[in-house]
């Protein structure tokens, strides 16, 4: 058995920059709460700064298994851990004024997300069911909490509450997964689970393995699990709702394509076409429910609906190229929906208000955030030169390649039908009269993260090579399974 | 190949790029500046598509293209970013630099928020060169959606509504009926475009590579007969291919003067355009399978545009629906799968685009001063407005085919094609000719001579700026029409090498 405790030193390393961000909030006498905020989300992105650079610099190479198959230390879980540390810290630096104005606790809230981040992490490396549940409920309390730290604003509670309610459920049920099976093979981990599936494969397996993945579905927001989503959008301190919409996308997507990877490819013709309609089914689901929508959360939700409908693709293809674009996808997605929130962030802060029409005018009250804004809409919609096009593509092709020419054409329709959406906030900017005059400033520290993002969606969708060749090392780890 | 060959055509998609990002940081008052930029920039994109066009070696047995330029993008997909020209392309890049150029200065009449307006127009110049220049498939459809990003913010914001007697148009329904027809018929294409990818599975988006295989026999001539319509239909639409071109009048008449000027002058050939590339190119079985199709439409088009002509009482609603008509005889023109008509179908795209950027000039700067494009009001504006009358008159002249003009060498060679494949269609378009001849002198006869409402006393003529820019509209379409012969070198020497056509040859050519 092996116990060699460095390759955690990154787990290690978030649990004590979480005590630590509690223990600094209620020991020091703070002279005011905005310098209480200043402070606690200063040290929070350092933390997570220095933490992301102590994986990369130690776990750049390492190839490990640890503690008789219970956790991957590898270039795939590397790559998600990187990516739910960048995401954590990126948060938190847009939402600091937010957080000042509208969260009650600051303290709890930066811990909460470094919490969030470590449980995100965790479900990056799980190598078997039992610990991907664990990671799976650390993410998940995390979340039901944050949802409901929005000061006075009674939805937020409402939707802590939906929150925690379905998610029991949808534990419960793939704790059921796990259970039937364990009981059907004796076995937990991914890898060794692959040819026991194969070999016992019936209705217990079958009905294991579906509600095991129905939990994963939830956690994703996979139509028909989708319908908390916009009510916990929409209720939660948009902060968080950014948290929600790409640390635990991510992070659930890291886990199912290892699972269904690892465990399921023996099983694939069982499952494939099943996921591949409910693939469909979400997109599209998405992609029409958004077009109805007025509330920009609630639209950013089923827009991310239909986001997790295109990634599946890249999952239920199986085969190198979709696991590259979904990873590749995952990417360019979290610039791009970051980029987006960061905008819903800064105008809720400014104003308030977060229903579309509430953005008419936005282009003359600030051009910036204008211009972030739609070039999100574009991007999502999959149009060059932002990262949704290339990633798009590459997931399509991917779907054709898998054989499935009919998910490609099921998911280029729903792109198309997107863009009208999409478009109607780009024209509420550009075209719409201001209720309001008076520009919109953001303050510096609030407008690099904001550059940064909007930087990285364009970066991804000119010159992906470089995240190209990330993924394609961390896919490479599970290339024996594809 | 010399340096400048080696990098012409890349700077060709970096200069409106970089163009667009140092206008980004220009401050928003500084609309002077923004504007001296804007034309430097379409100045500098004009000699350097000039140069292009005139360093094409047509000589036989040169590379059919020319000016590779390939950097590495995504090397597990396949996809490269790899430029070329041929024979096809060479004047396209041409047309782009002239429209781009007299565009932007046609552009410094735009008051509100000038520095915007100027950085989307570059976004959109650039996807068009991209279009034009790339021959990895993955990058072709990447500029050509690039193309489309900026149209809607374009129209819907400096765009202009139209009223009529019992409903009104506005910016905004044309701007959205643009966007999303145009990419409506996109999604065709780019399901095409991977389809072709993945049944060709050689793991590389290079369109000569790809071409090379389908000759090989690497495409089952039942995928490319499936796949063929998806992309007629497509580029087709951009085109404005009847049923699929009603976005095409609603959208130039709402878009501003330089918008229109680009849209109908550039970005409607990127369809036709698209129609060779990808679908001759690459499907010529396709192609030779669905021709009779694509003729009958195009007919369609040229006779169903013409009558539709007629039927305006909205100046630019005319012109509008006379690109649908003259596109009519480029998709022909390509239908004939011979050599004289495909030359003409390219001849045709280089000089509608000059004649129809020049109509929507005049067309823009008359509404600017009369504020309205109803032709039923506007009368007898030849007296005050020489200027204008004479640029109208010649773009005119050019749209029905007169002699000496570019419009009757290229529309003569898609006939003689046309003839030769399908006489019945062929006598059909030169119908549409004649029609072209009825609404557009009508036209003349009542805005331009008729006599003159004392309203349109005052109008002044066109500014020096203005004259600069369709005058320089002018000297192509003469050039063009007196002196043919460089141009249909170039064009024959791209149209040669294309899989699957006749070569037909004749005492003309």
């Amino acid at each position: 058995m092996q116990v060699d405790f460095t390759l955690l030193i990154p787990e290690f390393m978030l649990a004590g920059l979480g005590v630590l961000v509690l223990v600094v909030d209620f020991t020091v006498p703070w002279a005011s709460r905005g310098a209480k905020n200043a402070v606690l989300a200063a040290l929070t992105v350092l933390g997570l700064a220095v933490t992301f650079a102590v994986t990369l610099w130690m776990q750049w190479d390492t190839h490990e298994i640890l503690y008789e198959h219970l956790i991957y230390v590898d270039r795939y879980a590397l790559l998600f851990k990187a990516l739910a540390m960048a995401i954590g810290a990126v948060v938190v630096l847009i939402s600091m004024e937010y957080v000042h104005t509208r969260i009650r606790h600051t303290g709890e809230f930066y811990a909460l997300i470094v919490f969030a981040v470590l449980g995100a992490v965790l479900m990056a490396g799980a190598a078997e069911l039992l610990t991907a549940y664990i990671a799976i409920e650390l993410l998940a309390f995390c979340l039901y909490v944050l949802v409901a730290l929005s000061r006075g604003d009674s939805r937020s509670g409402e939707a802590a509450v939906k929150y925690i309610l379905l998610g029991a459920i949808s534990s419960a049920v793939m704790l059921f997964g796990i259970a039937l099976i364990y009981g059907a093979i004796g076995e937990t981990g991914f890898r060794r689970s692959e040819l026991l599936l194969e070999a016992v494969f019936g209705p217990t397996v079958a009905l294991g393995l579906a509600m095991f993945v129905a939990g994963l579905g939830f956690k994703l927001s996979m139509a028909p699990f989708h319908l908390w989503a916009p009510d916990v959008y929409e209720g939660a301190p948009t902060p968080v709702t950014a948290l929600v919409s790409v640390l635990s996308k991510a992070a659930a997507f890291a886990l199912t394509l290892r699972f269904l990877a690892e465990a399921g490819r023996a099983t694939l013709d069982e499952w494939q076409l099943a996921l591949a309609i409910l693939a469909a089914l979400t997109m599209t689901v998405g992609t029409f429910t958004a077009l109805v929508q007025d509330n920009i959360k609630r639209l950013l939700a089923y827009s991310s609906v239909a986001q997790v409908g295109f990634v599946l693709i890249g999952i239920i293809a199986l085969n190198e190229s979709g696991a590259r674009a979904a990873l590749l996808h995952i990417a360019g997605y979290s610039f791009t929906n970051l980029a987006a929130f960061a905008v819903v962030i800064a105008v809720e802060a400014k104003t308030g208000r977060e229903r579309i029409a509430d953005y008419a005018g936005l282009a003359s009250r600030s051009p910036f955030l204008a211009m972030v804004m739609a070039s999100a809409m574009f991007s999502l919609a999959g149009l060059p030169i932002f990262a949704g096009f290339v990633t798009k593509f590459l997931l399509f092709t991917s779907a054709v390649e898998g054989g499935l020419f009919w998910l490609m054409v099921v998911a280029v329709v729903n792109s198309l039908v997107s863009l009208y959406y999409y478009l109607r906030i780009v024209r509420e900017m550009y075209v719409g009269d201001a209720a309001e005059t008076g520009r919109l400033r953001l303050p510096i520290a609030a407008s690099v993260p904001v550059w940064f993002l909007f930087a990285g969606t364009v970066f991804v969708g000119v010159y992906p090579a470089p995240l190209m060749d990330a993924a394609g090392a961390a896919v490479g780890v599970l290339a024996p399974f594809l | 190949m010399s340096f400048a060959e080696r990098h012409i055509l890349e700077w060709l998609i970096y200069l409106p790029m970089l163009t667009a990002v140092v206008l980004v940081a220009l401050p928003a008052a500084w609309r002077l500046a923004a504007r001296w930029v804007g034309v430097g920039s379409g100045a500098l994109l004009m000699i350097g598509s000039a140069w292009v066009f005139i360093a094409f070696d047509y000589s036989a047995g040169a590379d059919t293209f020319q000016m590779i330029k390939v950097y590495t993008w995504l090397e597990s997909v396949g996809i490269d970013f790899r430029l070329g020209v041929d024979g096809i392309a060479a004047p396209m890049v041409l047309l782009t630099g002239i429209v781009a150029l007299t565009g932007s200065v046609i552009a410094a009449n735009v008051d509100r928020d000038a520095k915007n307006y100027y950085i989307l127009l570059f976004v959109l110049i650039a996807g068009v060169y991209g279009t034009f220049v790339s021959i990895d498939l993955f990058f072709f459809f990447f500029f050509y959606e690039l193309a489309i990003v900026p149209m809607f913010l374009l129209i819907a914001v400096w765009g202009s509504s139209s009223t009529f007697a019992d409903f009104a148009r506005t910016k905004e329904y044309g701007a959205l009926k643009l966007v999303l027809m145009i990419v409506a018929a996109s999604v065709l294409v780019w399901i095409g475009i991977i389809a072709i990818y993945v049944w060709v599975d050689i793991g590389t988006f290079d369109i000569l590579r790809l071409r090379d295989a389908v000759q090989d026999g690497g495409l089952s001539s039942g995928a490319q007969k499936t796949l063929f319509p998806l992309v007629m239909v497509g580029f087709g639409l951009l085109a404005g291919l009847w049923p699929f071109h009603t976005w095409s009048p609603d959208g130039h008449v709402a878009a501003p003067t330089s918008v229109s000027m680009l849209h109908a002058g550039v970005l409607m050939k990127l369809g036709a355009f698209g129609i060779i590339r990808v679908g001759m190119t690459l499907l010529p079985e396709g192609m030779e399978a669905w021709a009779l199709v694509l003729f009958i439409l195009g007919t369609v088009n040229v006779v169903y545009g013409a009558v539709s002509a007629m039927a305006q009482t909205d100046l630019k609603y005319v012109v509008g629906y006379s690109s649908v008509s003259h596109m009519g005889y480029v998709i022909m023109g390509i239908a004939t799968l011979n050599s004289i008509g495909l030359t003409g179908a390219t001849l045709q795209m280089f000089s509608h685009g000059i004649m129809t950027a020049l109509f929507f000039a005049v067309v823009g700067a008359i509404y600017e001063r009369a504020h309205t494009r109803d032709t039923l009001i506007l009368n007898g504006l030849a007296s005050k407005m020489g200027w204008t009358t004479a640029f109208f008159v010649i773009a005119g002249l050019t749209s029905l085919g007169l002699p000496g003009l570019s419009g009757f060498i290229a529309e003569v060679l898609v006939f003689i094609g046309a003839f030769h494949e399908q006489p019945i269609l062929g006598a059909l378009g030169i119908l549409g000719a004649a029609l072209t001849a009825v609404y557009i002198l009508r036209l003349v006869a009542r805005v331009f001579f008729g006599q003159r409402d004392p309203q349109w006393d005052d109008l002044p003529d066109l500014t020096p700026r203005e004259i600069a820019a369709a005058g320089a509209l002018v000297v192509p379409l003469v050039l063009v029409g007196i002196w043919p012969a460089p141009f249909l070198d170039v064009i024959r020497h791209g149209v040669d090498a294309l899989p699957g056509v006749d070569a037909l040859v004749g005492g003309l050519l």
